[in-house]
């Protein structure tokens, strides 16, 4: 079943997705070369803008899928989870190399990228932030290597990752787990900087708390948009069943909000009409509340555009949530302005079209979606339209 | 001794000699500027600009007077730059001065992540935008020269009085003899509390609040926050670390799963 040999389908979308990758490439190359006044329209006011807040923030938290389905399905060896555990890696590890990418990109003095790793700024929330996420990245990687062994046949070297792969696990939760939570961390920084609706000594919590609730959605939308692509069945009971999962954490999340508001008597501040309390409203009702009802009623959960609709609303109140962190909440009191200039723009866009395009490859060419009919009864594909993947 | 500055905002005429000696002396770049009617210039700090002079129309009334605020960096006792950068590009000296690039041994450090200016409070740090490798910048408190026992250029270039170099605890001994003794000061000494305390310090006869100061801040300083976040990590890590740990193989079903290789393939990118 491995003999085939490598292989990459080259349609129109796909000379898109590498043109996109390729502009990318270049504006990288020119912001790295005249710095960063010169691609970004960042300023004193703003010292972080798009990279940073979605590419970075939105990127890692995007990735939660990875550590909540290795939870789920390798310490807690529920089984069934199984069909997603592989894809749920690899969109995570894809997801963090963006991060690290978009970081690079965004430091001012981007040579001394590792001057962190010697001196130990122990009291700085990014350090550990710095540390996890490069270190995570890596036991990723190992972690795929499992995988990419199976294809390219190298028995010592599997043998030597099939030895590690407890300890790999096991750090692979604990260390997204603590950095997830240190990127809320980050924020705790600026009291009486961002706005109290958002400010607050649990935003670790509230960060790591959605980073995990986000994956079983996460899971969910990319193994949707997979099996479109490639005309498969979703897996339309993993999905369903993952919903509780979220929906359970999200009530959780949704009170432990509230009694945090209420603690620091800053509840009546979501209705003082300003534009913080609207976002913030937004936030909660659109993106938290409708969610918990729609993954709660049977007669939507259990189909597949219930589910579909409901974890993208949770994936985009997440992002919404980091958005509102990163800039609504600090536009008050820093002043000024920013809005991402067209580079900007551009080189996101070049990153994420090479997270679809390695995704692609790798699906391709590594067993990381379960073989037709192995979850559930065998059927033709019919759902909807297919991508030109 | 931790020295400090006692800033009489009463005292200030508004002159900017300080603004010019400060330049002079760090050998500041000056940027031309169109001509935009307005008082302060340039109007916001900037890497190249470490200290400006920001004007107020403040009271109501007969009571209208024009107030104007020297702005440098605070020099924090206990700085949210320093706990913020990751590579120990910032240091809280004993004579005061925060100062970033702090030694010879540490003067390419910083990665320029800019936590630093997400961190300050009062939004000094700066960053040279227009460089291929920018540095932060902000007012050092002028650290070469207290070396040397000189005071800082500002301070020497101020002819009203209104900028009194010293230590920081004799300065507010008399800071507070100062407002105690003439009813027409504002009842508070900024700087002496906010944020831990600051080395700069001002007292004023107008409400601090109509000059531009974030008041009714945290007394707490900012790095003690993040502490108290940062500081469960070892615990986190070792605690959760054991219970994933236990659970994995308290729930490891008896007889082997499913075999992991049989149960995925490659997509065939048919169509």
């Amino acid at each position: 079943m491995y003999g085939r040999n490598w292989s990459f389908r080259i349609t129109w979308f796909r000379i898109l997705l590498i043109i996109s990758v390729l502009i990318a490439a270049a504006a990288s190359l020119y912001r790295f070369i005249y710095g960063l006044g010169a691609v970004t329209n960042l300023n004193d006011q703003w010292p972080w803008g798009l990279w940073i807040g979605f590419d970075l923030l939105c990127g890692i938290a995007l990735a939660g899928g990875g550590f909540s389905t290795a939870l789920v399905v390798h310490v807690l060896h529920r089984d069934k989870y199984l069909p997603i555990a592989r894809a749920a890696l690899l969109t995570s590890l894809l997801g963090y190399i963006i991060s690290l990418a978009s970081l690079l990109l965004d430091i001012g003095r981007w040579f001394n990228f590792w001057r962190p790793f010697f001196y130990w700024g122990f009291h700085s929330v990014l350090f550990e932030v710095f540390w996890c996420i490069s270190i995570y990245t890596t036991i990723q990687v190992l972690e795929f290597g499992d995988i990419f062994f199976e294809k390219v046949k190298c028995p010592s070297l599997k043998k030597i990752l099939g030895y590690m792969i407890t300890p790999l696990l096991i750090l692979g939760i604990v260390l997204p787990t603590l950095h997830q939570s240190s990127l809320g961390s980050l924020f705790i920084v600026a009291v009486d900087k961002l706005y109290p609706l958002w400010w607050s000594m649990l935003l670790p919590f509230f960060f790591v708390w959605s980073a995990f609730f986000l994956g079983p959605a996460m899971v969910t939308i990319e193994g949707t948009i997979a099996s479109r692509a490639y005309g498969r069945d979703p897996e339309l009971p993993v999905f369903q069943s993952m919903t509780r999962i979220t929906t359970w954490m999200m009530i959780i999340y949704f009170i432990i909000k509230m009694i945090d508001l209420n603690y620091r008597g800053v509840f009546g501040m979501a209705f003082n009409g300003s534009h913080e309390s609207n976002m913030f409203l937004i936030e909660m009702i659109v993106f938290v509340l409708l969610p918990i009802f729609m993954y709660a009623i049977p007669s939507i959960r259990n189909k597949l555009w219930g589910v579909v609709t409901a974890s993208v609303l949770v994936v985009v109140g997440v992002v919404f949530n980091r958005m509102n962190v990163v800039f609504t909440g600090m536009a008050r009191s820093v002043g000024g302005s920013y809005f991402p200039s067209a580079w900007e723009f551009l080189i996101t866009l070049g990153m994420w079209s090479f997270l679809a395009l390695a995704y692609l490859f790798i699906v391709e060419n590594f067993a990381i979606l379960p073989k037709e009919g192995h979850a559930h009864s065998n059927s033709t594909a019919t759902y909807g339209t297919h991508f030109p993947a | 001794m931790s020295n400090g500055v006692l800033v009489d905002i009463s005292k200030c005429i508004g002159c900017r000699s300080c603004q010019t000696a400060c330049r002079t002396w760090n050998d500041l770049p000056v940027k031309t500027s169109q001509n935009t009617n307005q008082w302060d210039v340039p109007v916001e700090l900037d890497a190249d600009t470490w200290t400006r002079v920001s004007c107020y129309l403040a009271g109501e009334g007969n009571e209208r007077r024009w107030r104007f605020v020297k702005r440098q960096c605070m020099h924090c006792n206990e700085p949210a730059c320093e706990s913020a950068c990751f590579t120990h590009s910032f240091l809280k000296t004993e004579e005061g001065p925060v100062i970033y690039k702090p030694t010879e041994l540490n003067k390419d450090y910083c990665v320029g992540c800019r936590y630093c200016m997400i961190a300050c409070p009062f939004n000094v740090p700066k960053f040279q935008y227009e460089k291929t490798f920018p540095y932060v910048q902000k007012c050092r408190f002028c650290y070469d020269r207290l070396l040397e026992n000189e005071r800082p250029a500002c301070i020497t270039a101020c002819p009203t009085g209104a900028l009194k170099y010293g230590d920081r605890q004799t300065l507010l001994a008399e800071a507070r003899q100062r407002i105690n003794s003439n009813s027409n000061y504002v009842k508070h000494i900024y700087g002496e509390k906010e944020y831990g305390g600051t080395s700069w310090m001002y007292i004023s006869d107008v409400p601090f609040e109509q000059l531009g100061f974030k008041t009714s801040v945290s007394e707490k300083s900012i790095p003690s926050y993040t502490w108290q976040a940062l500081k469960w990590t070892p615990y986190i890590f070792a605690g959760w670390g054991a219970m994933l740990t236990a659970m994995r193989f308290f729930t490891k079903p008896k007889e082997e799963g499913h075999n992991e290789a049989e149960m995925y393939a490659p997509v065939d990118p048919k169509e």
